[in-house]
């Protein structure tokens, strides 16, 4: 398939080995990769303060960017999760509406694309290291995936999946809210990251970058050894280059 | 800001602070989550249940003016009298001058969020009222001179040694721990009271529409003497408490106490029909029914959120949220604490000073998938938010955000205003760049990369 990449705005600048790792397993699972550098944010930061008016502009710029794709594939539970439940609401009852509900259709979160679309599981990684994986919000919540990423980790030869009962509980990040709201934003991290650490995993995984930001922020600043890692980077691990 | 909003920093910023208690909330809840799993499980379909009880709730809101009418003639028919109230000092005055014609002394209530709504307490207090509440959490809190901090758990904040301490200074009580006695100790307060007590006010949980009944959940007993010992009974509700039939209330109540509670049934469910009929030995004389709006209509009026009624106050949402578990319940400083009350008290008690609320949420979804009828809560709760922009605009929102969408309009700016930042972030980190500096007060950054995934691309030659 042709795949359109969806990388977030804050993987394109803070953390960009995720969109590689991304685009290393797409290509060794055959898939034809294309990047269209004007594409940037897609505007949830503002959708959820309320700003909904410049948010539709973000929306209306993604219909155009993604209007000849063929699927599109993002590396993040949340950002894809603007585009697939978001923008057709936000469009709701304007000119766009249609478009907006076929582009849902048509993009995918990583793990979701892999398990569900091209139906494989075992991407040929290898890690010989314990992980423990965060259900970001959005993927599990508005796109309910809960076994896709699951499916995935369990195939990678020598990795161990460690459960904890905190895996479905929101780590606090919430994009502005974490910054508006620090306190209460750091007390949930608090309570997520200590647990995950807690299960001696020598990676935390998640499908949503921005998780990962809060989480791997507060065990950086806390001195911890676990660190963050998105799934596409476990899957990419022990993948020769294409 | 609003005070109401200066308030809720100052608070939650204390109590997000505060491990122990945090902890203690998380340890008091380990037990429902386990006991919810378990009762959960025993339905043969608990999502199937989630439709049947959303639907009872759905076809009663949405047809609200014929159900109440019809449930209100049933009632009157039953011998009750029901009395309507607009607002909360509608209903006050309506329930004191019940108080003065029944020429009551002492007044004894079993849990109703409802008269908290209407501060009725504090009004019964300065006409010159006794009044005890007898529901053993709110006895506890009444004692104490405080809110309740959950809507379904009043005292879930208190540990045992605090319940103690309080009865040893009010009631006279040798120290305990063990929480038999501490009951036992209100218990035998609280009897001579239903005794002596010449009005009683309860809640309602569901007004049946094809009985005329009230349903009142509890797990006490207290609601029933409080119903039946007194010579006067006041039911206060609000309107959108009603339901079409008896029959939903075979969904509802299991329901009610699965997620709220962690019980398969709640230990009693009484249904109450009136006055004591001639020949009856037992009952109340009068039976009164205050049913309140106090801007529920204003919430029916609203299409997108008027599911929002459908709200059975089981408060399951409360005990998933992990807003409500880090801040607790008495920051909300609002009748209806955590996600549902977020999403109503902007309705109830206006925007301009309930909005922050909606903005305090990561927005995680774990209250709607917890609510047993279905109501839509996290997304709500961005629908607050964009209508407080609309209503209540904040300069630094608006100039932010239009900045944001001039940069992400522009892509090369964007590409450049991302390196810029890169390059700079060493120098950045020190200076008071606003979120920058408040995200680095608690947690860090990841190693700033010297590429960004577009400048990987490019240099790599995919295009």
């Amino acid at each position: 398939m042709r795949v359109s990449l969806f990388i977030p705005c804050f993987v394109d600048q803070l953390t960009p080995q995720v969109g590689l790792a991304a685009v290393k397993v797409l290509k060794k699972l055959g898939q034809e990769i294309e990047f269209n550098p004007i594409q940037t944010c897609c505007g949830q930061p503002s959708y959820n303060s309320g700003q909904w008016e410049i948010a539709k502009e973000s929306a209306i710029r993604s219909l155009e960017i993604f209007r000849d794709s063929e699927v599109v594939v993002g590396p993040s539970g949340s950002c894809v999760a603007m585009i697939k439940k978001f923008y057709p609401e936000l469009l709701r009852e304007t000119k766009y509406e249609q478009e907006a509900k076929k582009l849902a259709q048509r993009t995918f979160e990583f793990s979701d694309f892999i398990v569900t679309q091209l139906k494989v599981t075992d991407v040929g990684a290898i890690l010989n290291k314990k992980v423990t994986y965060h259900d970001g919000c959005h993927a599990l919540r508005e796109l309910r995936l809960k076994d896709e990423p699951r499916k995935l980790l369990r195939a990678v030869k020598g990795l161990e999946l460690i459960e904890t009962e905190e895996a479905e509980s929101c780590c606090g990040f919430g994009g502005l809210f974490s910054v508006k709201f620090p306190m209460i934003s750091t007390a949930m991290v608090q309570v997520k990251a200590s647990a995950l650490a807690q299960t001696g995993a020598d990676f935390i995984v998640s499908s949503d970058p921005s998780c990962l930001l809060q989480i791997g922020g507060w065990l950086s600043r806390e001195g911890k050894v676990i660190r963050p890692l998105h799934i596409a980077e476990i899957l990419a691990m022990g993948i020769d280059h294409v | 800001m609003s005070d109401s909003q200066s308030i809720f920093i100052k608070e939650s910023t204390l109590t997000s602070a505060d491990g122990d208690q945090r902890q203690f909330i998380r340890t008091a809840l380990g037990g429902y989550y386990k006991n919810r799993d378990l009762y959960k499980a025993r339905y043969r379909d608990w999502e199937l249940a989630r439709d049947a009880a959303s639907i009872a709730k759905w076809s009663a809101i949405n047809n609200l003016a014929d159900v109440l009418e019809k449930f209100v003639s049933k009632f009157e028919s039953n011998g009750g009298k029901v009395h309507w109230a607009r607002d909360a000092a509608e209903a006050r005055t309506i329930i004191l001058d019940l108080l003065a014609k029944a020429n009551a002394k002492s007044v004894i209530k079993s849990k109703c969020m409802t008269t908290e709504e209407i501060h009725l307490n504090d009004a019964m207090e300065k006409a010159g009222y006794g009044v005890v509440e007898s529901d053993l959490g709110e006895f506890i809190q009444q004692l104490r001179g405080e809110a309740p901090y959950h809507f379904v758990f009043p005292c879930m904040h208190l540990k045992r040694e605090a319940i103690s301490e309080l009865f040893t200074q009010h009631l006279g009580t040798s120290p305990t721990d063990s929480p038999e006695e501490l009951t036992t100790i209100a218990r035998r307060h609280l009897r001579k009271l239903y005794i002596t007590a010449d009005v009683g006010i309860t809640g309602a949980n569901f007004l049946v529409a094809d009985t005329g009944q009230i349903s009142i959940t509890e797990n006490e007993g207290n609601a029933r003497l409080t119903a039946a010992m007194p010579r006067v009974h006041i039911a206060v509700s609000g309107i959108e408490k009603v339901v079409n039939s008896v029959g939903d209330l075979s969904v509802l109540l299991p329901m009610l106490a699965t997620a709220g509670a962690g019980q398969p049934m709640t230990c009693y469910n009484t249904l109450y029909a009136g006055p004591k009929k001639s020949g009856e030995r037992d009952g109340p004389e009068e039976f009164h029914l205050v049913l309140l709006d106090n801007a529920r209509t204003q919430l029916l009026a609203d299409a997108e959120q008027r599911d929002a009624l459908h709200c059975i106050r089981c408060g399951a949402c409360l005990n998933v949220c992990p807003i409500f578990k880090n801040i607790g319940g008495h920051a909300y400083g609002t009748t209806y604490q955590g996600p549902i009350g977020s999403v109503i008290t902007p309705h109830l008690r206006g925007i301009k000073d309930w909005n922050h609320l909606s903005g305090a949420s990561s927005l995680c979804g774990a209250c709607t998938d917890a609510c047993p009828v279905r109501i839509d809560l996290h997304h709500h709760l961005l629908q607050n938010r964009r209508n407080a922009a609309k209503v209540v605009p904040n300069l630094f929102d608006r100039i932010f955000h239009r900045a944001f969408n001039f940069v992400i309009k522009r892509p090369s700016l964007f590409a450049i205003s991302g390196r810029v930042f890169r390059r700079t972030y060493g120098l950045l980190k020190y200076l008071p760049v606003p979120y920058l500096r408040v995200w680095l007060k608690s947690r860090d950054l990841p190693v700033i990369p010297s590429k960004s995934f577009r400048e990987s691309w490019k240099d790599s030659n995919h295009v």
